[in-house]
């Protein structure tokens, strides 16, 4: 029954498609925010533009309801263009030859040299399967007001981190603001210290589900977590707030620190005094990878028109468009030969995304949604009751088992 | 005598030719839907690979999941507590059952929380609870107690929510009860009046039998409402702390929308269904029971 209305909408789709001429092309955003909004409007206008021969039809969503939305539209009558994230959210349909393979587009614009740094997290088996739009940093934000007050400056080790952390404490601070109510957050810390402690490749290997979650490593990971947590670093009940919420006690004055991503500067009220560090190193024998979730542009397997899609991937990748993209989305270009916007988290977030070692998307992107669910509630559960890690870890072992089989 | 045949045919026809659109919309929507969600529920399936058969693999998966055990439970907790509805809409109905200038503005006003939708009681509760901010905080703060942090705490969450649910459902069974009072048959109440009944011998011998039909719905929809809670807890927890505040519909929505286990929430569906199904069962039987005296 399902199965036949939805042969049938696809055939009055595909119906209808034809019937426009050559040069629509269909695209599907997930990009609803007011700012994402505007700038890439602009970007289409321009593209537009220089293509007089293709119109495009921009289909928006919000960001949540995209992501189930898009396993629909994948199967049964997919747009030309679909907004999606690099690594294992890509490859998740790539493995089942949802997506279709643009190598082309990488060979044809030398694109190769300019997106080193996400080249790996478009690939699978060789071919490229889409093309970075724009990527962000992950790092610690924090109240330089308060850093001044008390003497403190950027920690670069653990120690540091540490002695920051207790100098705030004693000062009557809450060092650490987080939210952990859509848990997400709580897997920002999980992964840089898990980057920190084990390093990149093996990071990848535990997303990849190679690594058991009761192995001594994890341990090792969560053993300096709990650091954080018997030292009453973490904002209290943060299981009640939500990352945005969790920005209150931060931008009051009455917190110091949050790890998070470059999305939260624009919350920052002019004129204050915030500043930006990178996540201290916890073992010097480990190289300094980073959190750098990547948004993209794909073409779908069933799409109608991919030649004008492959045009307007080509025009993504562009250096101008870059550098005018993130300029407006506030973020940072993943072409090397582009511009970050000229405001000091966008050059930071540049100097050290260039500088570092090797990056990962995020947790919820690098390992698979089921593992990912589970993993996030873990550590919840762990931030708020230290002393359950074994049972936290047996249940993360079972469901890895299970996902990974 | 043929015209007769033919028009008693007719007669026999015609219910069935009004009922025809609802059943089919019925089956297609509801009668279908159940039996393919039960046949998904022996596959392994993300929604766009291939399924693979597993028999009964994800009830047992199920048996051994604790997050299945906890949202189980939680939902023996929103049976037991939400039951509270039908007894409060009693008194409030009662307590406003008099013939008072205005009693239909307070009245309105009582009804209000359930005309607004559940999304909205559950963020009003949200902030309500907010222990920075909220305003119980400040309730309890005025008895010297600290802010209580009551959504993020695994004993105190699922609570929390049953009384935001309340809420709304107190206002449902007072409406229900209302239409009940309203029914009552004023030569009882006289004769009971004048056999000497009065306070609580009247309420129990004489009003509260007369509300049966009422009291009959408020359970069931109070019963029903209990095992499909899932708008508040997605509102105000979305099943944390570490999916302690969970309840089956949470469950099977999140792990076939989040984690693309359509087979497995097929079976947890399966299960919500079953425990519908015996509830509805129990409680037709004793309707019929009742029926036939």
């Amino acid at each position: 029954m399902k199965l036949k209305t939805l042969l049938t909408a696809s055939a009055i789709g595909a119906l209808l498609m034809s019937q426009a001429s050559a040069g629509t092309l269909v695209i599907n955003s997930n990009q609803s925010d007011p700012a994402p909004k505007a700038a890439w409007g602009e970007i289409i206008a321009d593209f537009e533009a220089a293509n007089p021969d293709i119109e495009v039809r921009m289909n928006e969503y919000d960001h949540e309801g995209y992501k189930s939305a898009i396993r629909n539209w994948l199967v049964t009558s997919p747009p030309d263009i679909v907004f999606w994230f690099a690594g294992n959210r890509m490859k998740y349909f790539v493995d089942r030859g949802l997506l279709e393979p643009v190598t082309d587009v990488w060979s044809d614009n030398n694109m190769s040299a300019n997106f080193r740094s996400t080249r790996a997290s478009m690939t699978v088996d060789g071919e490229q399967y889409g093309v970075p739009a724009t990527y962000y940093q992950w790092g610690i934000y924090y109240n330089a007001d308060i850093f001044n007050e008390l003497g403190l400056s950027e920690p670069q080790t653990w120690d540091e981190f540490m002695t920051v952390n207790q100098t705030l404490k004693d000062s009557g601070y809450t060092p650490i603001t987080i939210g952990t109510k859509f848990l997400w957050t709580a897997a920002g810390w999980f992964d840089y210290l898990n980057l920190r402690t084990n390093g990149l490749d093996f990071h990848i290997d535990l997303m990849d589900g190679k690594i058991p979650y009761t192995d001594d490593r994890v341990r090792a990971t969560f053993e300096n977590w709990r650091q954080l947590i018997d030292g009453g670093y973490f904002l209290e009940n943060h299981a009640s707030y939500s990352w945005q919420e969790a920005q209150a006690p931060l931008l009051n004055g009455e917190a110091g620190m949050y790890l998070m991503g470059n999305f939260l500067t624009p919350s920052f009220p002019e004129g204050s005094n915030f500043d930006f560090f990178q996540f201290p190193q916890i073992d010097p024998n480990v190289g300094m990878y980073e959190d750098a979730p990547t948004d993209t542009v794909h073409i779908p397997a069933r799409a109608s028109n991919k030649e004008d899609a492959k045009r307007f991937l080509a025009y993504v990748a562009q250096t101008d468009v870059q550098t005018k993209l993130n300029l407006g989305l506030n973020q940072l270009p993943p072409n090397a030969s582009a511009e970050a916007g000229d405001n000091t988290f966008l050059q930071q977030g540049l100097d050290m995304l260039s500088a570092a070692d090797g990056t990962a998307q995020f947790y919820d992107r690098d390992t698979d949604p089921a593992m990912a669910a589970e993993g996030m509630k873990g550590f919840q559960e762990f931030m708020v009751n230290p002393d359950r890690l074994d049972a936290i870890l047996t249940n993360l072992e079972r469901v890895r088992q299970r996902v990974f089989r | 005598m043929q015209e007769t045949s033919g028009q008693s045919r007719w007669h026999a026809l015609t219910p069935w030719l009004f009922m025809l659109p609802a059943m089919l919309l019925f089956a297609v929507y509801v009668i279908i839907p159940i039996f393919q969600s039960i046949w998904i529920s022996f596959f392994d399936w993300d929604g766009i690979g291939d399924k693979v058969f597993i028999g009964f693999g994800n009830y047992a998966e199920l048996l051994e999941d604790p997050q299945f055990w906890t949202s189980l439970w939680n939902n023996v907790l929103w049976l037991i507590f939400y039951m509270l509805a039908v007894p409060i809409g009693l008194g409030v109905a009662l307590f406003l059952n008099q013939q008072v200038l205005g009693i239909r503005a307070v009245k309105s006003l009582f009804f209000f929380p359930f005309v607004i939708s559940q999304v909205i009681v559950g963020v009003v509760f949200s902030w309500f609870y907010d222990p920075s901010s909220g305003l119980l905080q400040d309730i309890i703060g005025v008895f010297g107690f600290e802010p209580l942090p009551i959504l993020a705490s695994e004993s105190m969450a699922t609570y929390g929510i049953i009384a935001a649910g309340l809420w709304p459902q107190i206002a449902y069974t007072m409406i229900l009860y209302l239409t009940g009072l309203n029914n009552l048959s004023p030569d009882q109440i006289e004769a009971a009046r004048m056999d000497g009944a009065h306070g609580w011998s009247m309420l129990w011998k004489v009003i509260i039998p007369q509300l049966r039909p009422a009291t009959f719905i408020a359970v069931v929809v109070t019963v029903i409402g209990a095992l499909r809670s899932f708008d508040l807890v997605a509102t105000m927890t979305g099943g944390g702390p570490y999916g302690s505040t969970s309840v089956l519909a949470f469950f099977m929505y999140e792990q076939s929308i989040f984690s693309y286990r359509m087979g497995y929430g097929a079976a947890i569906a399966t299960v919500l269904f079953l425990l519908m199904l015996l509830y509805i069962a129990f409680f037709l039987w004793r309707m019929l029971r009742a029926e036939r005296g």
